[in-house]
């Protein structure tokens, strides 16, 4: 059940409904094309070679016979690749070593972790490539691997890149190390918080390195002209942030790349990265400029693209006899991969800002292991450390004999309160949503009995805005045809498409939506950071104002007043006596001046962040350690929904994500670094069978960082699920689960730890 | 290059020859070979179910069938779910009901779900949730896509929502 | 004077405080200010002639799109973050 509290402004017309998507056809026909649906004249078939090592030296790479095998047309290694200087570039918002980016897609002198890239061939088809692939030899130095976070700080720990420095700050340390970077946030003293505390709870967590698990394998094709002119066709969350990337690692200009967009199945930020594409480049170079396709297995995906990092986490906090929280300190370690880059600074970000502490203390690190480079996961890092800080936060309100959410009500953030960084919040929508929590049927209704409990707990993300751009041409019977630059994820065409409905005052069935490529629209950046129904949502409400003022000037010179003269309003154009409905209008587009055509870009300079509170039920069975979800809500403050069912499907999703972080998945490495259950029947994603329908309250405290005062709703679901299961099931079996995933075996340990 | 064979079927009502070579999967040669490309590949080993086809009416993965096996069978795939005159009720459920987010699985689902309502057409949320434990969905968290599929079978939700 | 807050691993700069006031109309000017009475924030904050990568400045709750340009007002707030952006 979908609830919408009345809170935001009345009288919208377009956003708030449900209109169905408008790729929505194509995709339940089986007509949309995914990345790996494309099929062009002189097809190749891409394979790669990929390393059964975690952590090796190349001494050498023979490639003759699998060049010399028929069928084969090309065969790359990193020797095709530019020798990139380090450096660090600021692709989008985030900053990446060039060099480290390069080495990710070939292996140029050591191999890093299992199934990183080493080789690439290029033949007739993919039974072919891949047996050529399969005859490269590659001469190792197999160096030990380096597995987990504290075993990578330890002193005499196996360096995985010899010039890695500790980073602080623009400072750095001094000698070789696997810790990229120390990032810290205070506020107050600490120790004057902890001493005003009348209880205190400290834990340590970990959790385990896990994976986006999109549906949908990578898959990128390329085509190069004989005069270096290169076209991609690949699916991706971004395809500007693609071309920037390709263009950095092949050392092309920009201008040279078109990047266009397939249908996208799932990335979850996972599909922001390359790994294909500039192999795709330069194998159709290479192949006297055939098209070459390239696609990932299932466990290429698993083991050699981007997952999130697990962490060890620790928590501390103190709150006084009233339930008042006085300080709260963190330590977080997190997994970066193979190099730098792990989402701790976003961790850091989330942890305790939730809450109202005046002393806080959080370290952050940042380590290098033999694992595969870590990628932003929905929310990157904050599954993590809401799980850590909200078991705490549990804790504590149980130890003073508080309600959960009555102890969140007490300590939530409000406008005007300040994060750990200092930066003062806008209005925003926590306690409204922990309001809504608490009148819901589900954490109204009575405790769920034996070796049943519930759980709750809070989430933040801060979301993001960045760079959108969209343009759209009025036709002349008043239909618009509007083009964007957001890959659609999940129904994105059409909540942008609402809002420049809504703009213009007319049904949404009025504008059509085409998502163009690199070369036909303006810079936009990917459909990350919960940022899309927002940013490019908001570019189409600039074309939208744009539109109306090139309309009303039409108006204008038909019935001899001036623009300013011209009111618009329910899709009717009047001045003084005269008046015409918008589809009238534009038919006198044809000798008025021709088309109107409007475009527009936008960078929003704030952006407003998404509260989230999740209520769970379980049962444990204390026999097996099964954890059965009983009973789900996801509660959540989208500021305005502009698209409901869309996101109450964000919401679910996000929550099913996090159920299954919680309960089952993880990567598991041998000693050597191999990834030993690089397949869906091994690493365990939920089924339909594991999920009860989650519910979804809508809440809107409207942002006052948007026209219609959206905020961005993807990423925050995924943040409270593994700390309210974790709650939960403490109160169905009385211990508290540490580590994620708390899976059957970990739990009747924990049992029996506490039976002894 | 390994032998080709020949293979005759019936493919969403049309017959059909091809060539294949023995080791091809039903789903490549849908994919590669007859351009059918809303069988989707998740995994190639039968854990994802985005590959869902029906032959002679059973539910199978098109990735764990040779495509030499269809010889003289009855294959129907996503394309063949839509009747000429418009969407298949389960094709305009899962579009009302915002069941498919980014459709990749979506394929898939509605295939296995056609599977399911011709056997039987009033299921239960449990047993539409036994059925689909085979397709994976990353996006959804299922809700409404068991939901769309009750919705087809004109069994109203909200029930047995929850205990 | 505009008010600046020194993140934390900076603070052993400012003698341990965590705002601290400068002069200036733009975040370039506040931090060559600041760097006159706490040497070595410029080069901790400033990489060559950009704002350290990784690096947001925040003005007055906004994120300062120019950087380093950012017009910054009398009584402006003045905040040095990390960037994030997200999955």
């Amino acid at each position: 059940m979908t609830q919408t509290e009345k809170t935001s402004r009345p009288g919208f017309r377009v956003i708030g409904s449900s209109p169905l998507r408008q790729d929505g056809v194509e995709k339940v026909t089986g007509r949309a094309r995914f990345g790996a649906d494309i099929h062009l004249p002189g097809l190749l078939i891409g394979a790669v070679l990929r390393s059964p090592h975690a952590h090796a030296r190349i001494l050498a790479i023979d490639t003759s016979a699998a060049a010399a095998y028929p069928g084969v047309k090309a065969v790359v290694t990193a020797l095709d690749l530019p020798e990139l200087e380090s450096k660090i570039a600021d692709i989008g918002e985030a900053s990446i070593n060039q060099r480290y980016q390069s080495n990710n897609i070939l292996a140029r002198d050591k191999v890093l972790y299992f199934g990183h890239a080493v080789a690439a061939v290029a033949a007739v088809n993919g039974h072919v490539a891949e047996a050529a692939a399969a005859l490269i030899k590659v001469d190792y130095e197999v160096l030990p691997p380096v597995l987990d976070v504290r075993a990578a700080m330890a002193p005499d720990a196996p360096i995985l890149l010899e010039e890695l420095r500790t980073a602080e700050l623009g400072d750095h340390g001094t000698g070789p190390t696997n810790v990229a970077a120390h990032l810290l946030l205070e506020t107050g003293d600490i120790a004057r918080g902890f001493e005003a505390a009348a209880v205190v709870v400290e834990r340590a967590f970990t959790t385990a390195m896990v994976h986006q698990g999109y549906i949908e394998p990578h898959a990128a094709t390329a085509q190069v002209e004989a005069d270096g002119q290169v076209t991609i066709w690949c699916s991706t969350q971004g395809t500007f942030g693609v071309r920037e990337q390709v263009a950095s690692i092949l050392r092309l200009p920009l201008s040279r790349i078109r990047v266009v967009p397939l249908e996208i199945g799932g990335g979850f930020g996972g599909k922001n990265n390359v790994y294909l594409e500039p192999l795709a480049v330069l194998l159709s170079r290479k192949s006297g400029f055939r098209p070459v396709k390239l696609t990932m297995s299932r466990k290429d995906v698993l083991a050699a693209t981007g997952p999130t990092s697990g962490s060890v986490i620790t928590v501390k906090l103190g709150a006084d006899a009233a339930g008042k929280l006085t300080a709260a300190q963190a330590t977080l370690i997190y997994e970066a991969g193979a190099y730098p880059g792990s989402p701790v600074g976003s961790a850091m970000d989330v942890i305790f800002t939730p809450y109202r502490i005046p002393h806080v203390r959080i370290d952050g690190y940042d380590v290098v292991v033999n694992k595969p480079h870590t990628a932003a996961y929905r929310a990157p890092g904050g599954t993590n450390a809401a799980f850590a800080a909200e078991s705490v936060v549990d804790e504590l309100s149980e130890r003073l004999g508080l309600d959960p959410i009555a102890f969140r009500l007490l300590n939530g953030v409000h406008e005007g309160n300040r994060k750990v960084d200092g930066v003062a919040f806008e209005r925003i929508g926590l306690l409204e949503t922990l309001e809504a929590a608490q009148s819901t049927a589900h954490y109204r209704a009575a405790a769920p009995g034996r070796h049943r409990g519930r759980g709750v707990a809070a989430g933040f993300w801060g979301n993001y805005g960045g760079k959108s751009s969209a343009s759209a041409s009025v036709n002349a019977d008043g239909t618009i045809s509007l083009i964007e630059g957001s890959v659609d994820i999940g129904g994105s065409r059409t909540s942008i498409a609402m809002q420049l409905a809504e703009t213009l005052e007319l049904p949404i069935e009025t504008v059509r939506t085409t998502i163009a490529d690199t070369d036909s629209i303006g810079e936009t950046e990917g459909t990350y950071g919960s940022r899309t129904t927002f940013a490019t949502g908001w570019a189409a409400y600039e074309v939208g104002q744009k539109l109306k003022v090139g309309l009303k000037e039409r108006a204008a010179h038909l019935w001899g007043v001036t623009a300013a003269d011209v009111d618009y309003a329910d899709g009717v154009f009047r001045s003084g006596a005269e008046h015409m409905t918008f589809a009238g209008l534009a038919a006198q587009m044809d000798g008025t001046g021709g088309p109107v055509v409007a475009s527009a870009s936008v960078q929003p300079s704030s952006w407003g962040p998404g509260f989230a509170v999740h209520i769970v039920d379980v049962e444990v069975d204390p026999e097996t350690g099964k954890v059965d979800i009983l009973r789900y809500t996801a509660l959540q403050d989208a500021g305005k929904a502009v698209y409901p069912d869309y996101v109450a499907g964000q919401m679910q999703g996000g929550a099913a994500q996090g159920i299954g972080w919680a309960l089952h998945e993880e990567f598991i490495y041998d000693g050597q670094g191999r990834l030993l259950n690089a397949n869906w029947l091994d690493y365990r994603m939920p089924v339909s069978l594991d999920l009860p329908f989650i519910e979804t309250v809508i809440v809107e405290v409207p942002s006052p960082s948007h026209p219609y005062g959206v905020r961005g709703v993807g990423e925050v679901p995924i943040v409270p699920p593994a700390a309210a299961v974790a709650n939960a099931i403490y109160r169905a079996i009385g211990v508290r689960l540490t580590e994620l995933p708390m899976s059957p075996g970990r739990i009747v340990a924990a049992l029996r730890a506490q039976d002894r | 290059m390994a032998t080709k064979t020949q293979v005759e079927a019936v493919i969403n009502g049309e017959p059909i020859e091809f060539l294949c070579e023995p080791r091809q999967s039903l789903l490549e040669v849908l994919r590669d070979t007859l351009g059918l490309t809303g069988s989707k590949e998740g995994c190639n080993n039968g854990n994802c179910g985005a590959c869902s086809v029906l032959i002679d009416g059973a539910l199978v993965n098109a990735c764990l069938v040779l495509a030499v096996e269809i010889q003289g069978r009855q294959v129907t795939t996503i394309e063949g779910i839509a009747t000429p005159d418009g969407l298949h009720p389960l094709q305009q459920k899962f579009l009302e009901h915002a069941a498919l987010q980014c459709g990749f699985c979506t394929p898939g689902f509605i295939v296995a779900a056609k599977a399911l309502l011709d056997r039987n057409p009033d299921p239960s949320e449990a047993e539409v949730r036994q059925w689909l434990a085979g397709n994976l969905c990353r996006c959804t968290g299922y809700d409404h896509i068991v939901k769309a599929i009750l919705a087809a079978a004109d069994r109203p939700t909200g029930a047995e929502a929850h205990p | 004077m505009a008010s600046v807050w020194i993140p934390a691993l900076l603070r052993s700069l400012t003698g341990g405080q965590a705002t601290v006031s400068a002069t200036g109309t733009s975040v370039l000017a506040l931090i060559d200010d600041l760097d006159t009475r706490y040497p070595g924030l410029r080069a901790r904050l400033v990489d060559g002639d950009r704002l350290r990568p990784g690096l947001a400045v925040v003005v007055d709750g906004k994120t300062g799109r120019l950087r380093l340009r950012e017009p910054v007002a009398e009584a402006s707030e003045v905040h040095f973050v990390a960037t994030i952006s997200g999955g």
